[in-house]
This record gives C-alpha cells, sequence and structure tokens, in this order.
C-alpha cells in the first residue's frame, strides 16, 4: 500500500500535493484498491469553487459510488480530462496520472487539518 | 455469531483475495479485479467458490408431494440426475427464495442462498409433513462452479465421466481427480461450464487440480463480484436485489418457473388472483444512454412521473457501459420503452432493452 510521504491525506481518502498556492488531488492506493476498478469520475468544471471537505465529483467503481471530497477550499483551475476515456488510470497510478483536480487555494491553513503520511497509515492499518 | 470459513479460504488468501464477510461467510470478492476476471470467464475459464451455499437433502415417501407443494416449479416433471431452476414462495404471492432442486433415486436435493439458509430451512421443515426428512449438508459440502468457454476442456481432464453426454440442467456422479463428487451442469453465468459439489475435506485437493488443469486456457479464480456483473448481464435474478418477499415470481419473470397448472402450491392462490387482476410491474433490463450507472433503489422515470425503481445495475464488462434491472410499471415495461434513472439530481436516459443483455 503505497502512502507517499511528502502528501497530504483527508479522512476521506483523497491525496493532495501542494505546490505553491496549487493544490493537486487524488484518491489514494488504498481507496483505489477498496473500490476496484473505476469505470467513471464525474468531475467538476474549471472555475469551481470549493470549500474544504465538499464533495467536488463522484467516482464510479463496477460495485459501487463514492463521492470525492475537495482537501482544501479554492477554485478549480485544471481538471484531468485523461480520466474521460482512461478512468483506470486511477487504479493503476493513483498517485500520477491518476490525479484528478488542482485547485488555486484560497485559505493554505487548512492544510493543516489534513493528515500526515504517518497518520493515514494508521487510519489504514 | 462466528463467521465462517470455507474450505478454500487458504487458497483465496495465497491468491490474494480481497475477503469480505458475505452471508456469514469470509468471501472472496475479488482477486485480480472484476473487470478481468469477468472477462475470463467470457473469455476461456474461471473457478468460483460458491460453498457458502446451503444444500438440503430430502426423503421420504412423501418427498415429491411435499416438494410440488413447497416449489413453484412442477417437481413431477424431473428425472432421476435432472436438475430444475424454481422457487419457494409465502401465502401471499412474495418469494422466499430462488433454489435449485436435483432429483436422485432415493431423494432430493434443494441448493439455496446463502443469506437465506436459515429462513429457508425454517420455511420448508415447517411445511415437511410426518413422511419427509430433511437433513442440512451444507457444512459437510463444498461447491465449485467451473464456468466458461473453455470450462468443460478443462473439467474433462480430471475426470472420465463423458460430459458432453450431460445435457444443461442435468447431473452426474462421478470421480474428478479421483475425488466422487457430484457433476452439475449448471452455472449462474450464462457460460457453458459445471458446478461440482463434494465432501468439503477435498476442497484443496480439487481446487489445485482444477486449476492445475485450466493454466492451459489460462484459468483464474473468480470472485463474488464478478459473480455479480457475469449474473447481471443475463439478467438472473439475484434474491435481496431483483426478488424478494415483496415481489411475485410473475412480475419477476419467472412465470416460465411458475406451473399454475400442476396443482396447489404455497402461493398459488395468490399468484393467479395477481395474474388474472392483471401484472402492475414487471421486471425489466434496461441501458443507459450516457456514460453513468444505475445502481439498487435508485427511481426510475417516465417524463416526470415516478414509475419504478432500480433493483440492480452495474457497469456492463462486455457492452461497456451501464446496464440495469428495475420493476417498471407495465405501460413502460415493453422492449424501446423510453425511460430515465435518476442518479444524483439528474435523470439518465435508459432504454428497455431485451435481455439477456450478453450475447455470445
Amino acid at each position: 500500500m503505497l502512502v507517499p510521504e511528502m502528501l497530504k491525506y483527508t479522512e476521506e481518502h483523497e491525496w493532495v500535493a501542494v505546490n505553491g498556492d496549487i493544490a493537486t488531488v487524488g484518491i489514494t492506493d488504498y481507496a483505489q484498491g477498496e473500490l476496484g476498478d473505476v469505470v467513471f469520475i464525474e468531475l467538476p468544471q474549471t472555475n469551481t469553487s470549493l470549500n474544504q471537505m465538499d464533495a467536488f465529483g463522484t467516482i464510479e467503481a463496477v460495485k459501487a459510488v463514492s463521492d470525492l471530497f475537495a482537501p482544501v477550499s479554492g477554485t478549480v483551475i485544471e481538471v484531468n480530462s485523461k480520466l474521460n476515456n482512461a478512468p483506470e488510470f486511477v487504479n493503476k497510478d493513483p498517485y500520477g496520472d491518476g490525479w484528478m483536480i488542482k485547485i488555486k487555494m484560497n485559505a493554505a491553513a487548512e492544510l493543516n487539518n489534513l493528515l500526515t503520511a504517518e497518520a493515514y497509515k494508521n487510519k489504514i492499518k | 455469531m462466528e463467521i465462517k470459513k470455507t474450505g478454500f479460504y487458504e487458497l483465496h488468501k495465497k491468491y490474494n483475495a480481497k475477503i469480505v464477510e458475505f452471508a456469514g461467510y469470509y468471501m472472496p470478492i475479488q482477486y485480480r479485479g472484476i473487470i478481468e476476471e469477468h472477462k475470463r470467464v467470457r473469455s476461456s475459464v474461471g473457478l468460483f467458490d460458491v460453498s457458502h451455499m446451503g444444500e438440503f437433502i430430502v426423503k421420504g415417501r412423501d418427498a415429491e408431494k411435499f416438494l410440488q407443494n413447497l416449489t413453484i416449479n412442477d417437481v413431477s416433471k424431473l428425472q432421476v440426475n435432472q436438475v430444475q431452476y424454481s422457487a419457494m414462495c409465502y401465502e401471499d404471492g412474495g418469494i422466499v427464495d430462488d433454489l435449485l432442486v436435483y432429483k436422485f433415486t432415493d431423494h432430493y436435493m434443494l441448493i439455496v442462498n446463502a443469506a437465506n439458509l436459515q429462513k429457508d430451512w425454517d420455511w420448508a421443515t415447517k411445511h415437511a409433513p410426518a413422511g419427509v426428512t430433511m437433513t442440512n449438508v451444507s457444512d459437510d459440502l463444498s461447491l465449485l462452479a467451473l464456468q466458461g468457454p473453455q470450462a468443460i476442456k478443462t473439467l474433462q481432464k480430471l475426470t472420465m465421466v463423458p460430459l458432453d453426454n450431460i445435457k444443461y440442467y442435468w447431473a452426474n456422479t462421478g470421480k474428478v481427480d479421483g475425488v466422487e463428487m457430484l457433476l452439475s451442469r449448471t452455472g449462474y453465468t450464462g457460460e457453458p461450464g459445471f458446478e461440482l459439489c463434494f465432501d468439503l475435506k477435498y476442497s484443496e485437493q480439487v481446487w489445485n487440480a482444477l486449476m492445475q488443469a485450466g493454466k492451459e486456457f489460462d484459468i483464474e479464480p473468480i470472485g463474488l463480484g464478478a459473480r455479480d456483473t457475469l449474473r447481471l448481464e443475463m439478467k438472473y435474478c439475484l434474491y435481496g436485489n431483483d426478488i424478494d418477499s415483496t415481489t411475485n415470481p410473475l412480475e419477476a419473470g419467472l412465470g416460465w418457473i411458475t406451473k399454475l397448472n400442476k396443482g396447489d402450491f404455497i402461493g398459488r392462490s395468490a399468484i393467479v388472483k395477481a395474474k388474472e387482476k392483471g401484472l402492475k410491474r414487471h421486471l425489466v433490463g434496461f441501458a443507459l444512454q450516457d456514460r453513468a450507472f444505475p445502481r439498487h433503489n435508485y427511481k426510475i422515470f417516465k417524463g416526470d412521473r415516478e414509475v419504478g425503481f432500480v433493483t440492480s445495475g452495474t457497469f456492463s464488462p462486455m457492452l461497456e457501459k451501464g446496464i440495469g434491472m428495475g420493476y417498471v410499471e407495465a405501460g413502460c415495461a415493453d422492449i424501446g420503452s423510453e425511460i430515465a434513472v435518476e442518479i444524483r439530481n439528474s435523470k439518465v436516459p435508459a432504454i428497455v432493452v431485451e435481455t439477456p443483455f450478453y450475447k455470445h
């Protein structure tokens, strides 16, 4: 189970990578394993504004559907349109090609509310 | 209550199954992924542990009469070694469970859903007359399903029983890898294959022999997840989803096993009454027109009017789109009817289609 050290995590199994004021968001390796084969991902339009832990989309696996939650508040500046035709990237490369959205953060202090890799590892143990 | 393990539990772990609790058992939901497993069964062969299902032996001079009253299909039509898909109903026509009835020379065997085992046992024994004895042998037996276009070739490598002579919904006893068992030409995937019923203590031996024999066809173990998507592509009913105590067999599309002319049986008069009044709803299969997936209990609309609900839905690995089953009002049940499924506040167009959804 991959839990990269440099990322932050939500209780709902999203990860976030921060670069300046841009947060890239996806779901964790653990989450993709629990969901099984992902067949569709519904993502927001760019310019959508989100508050921390708003549902920003849904992820459909063969067996079930789950909501996706924004780890931080801000504005969606980019969505991973490759997932339209290749939702399986979320299974194959959850921290790479399986990224979902990029958020321009407006409250970076919120990052302190998220789990560290260590804390997330403990949660899924 | 302690969660049970089948005779294959250690093998499931060895094959890296994701294991979940299902109907009181630790069962494999998937091994390498539902889609891959599903396609393996459609294209080659897969092996399923279905030992959680229940087996009851029914004996005695009145066994046929008893089963004729208890089940909705016509038991008197069964010959020795023949198998029948059937159901038990309540007095009001609601379904207790769907099941298989096997006829042997001196007894019958019922195979019932794991989740309903205790309820079925209580219901059946309550109605069993003095001349009938019932035995629950579920904990003594293992049940494997070998399914797929290469299933029969795989199994034939391990047995002298001429498998091609066993017709669909017939069974025979014989040895597989030296182990005496029941070879039943049945399954719930829409593919050719057998279900094998044998003494629990040979579980690992038989599994390993089948996996070895199927190696040249790239056999894989298949979990309950793919079992569900495979049966759904065939529009086979799953108890608890598509049929239950609130649905009668006619509206569920099980008229072909409901033999109203065979004489009286439990539930018959209620079913006859429902038929005479005209069925208000039908279980249909539908395909979604957009990339969206119906799920159990989602609402079905015709225009702005709610006309039914989804009982089962999934992404179809073969058709690569959302498919589902659901009850809709009689007026919306014809092939080609345009309906819509409410998915997270939007109404996604769907069309009632012919089933099975998937045909070779």
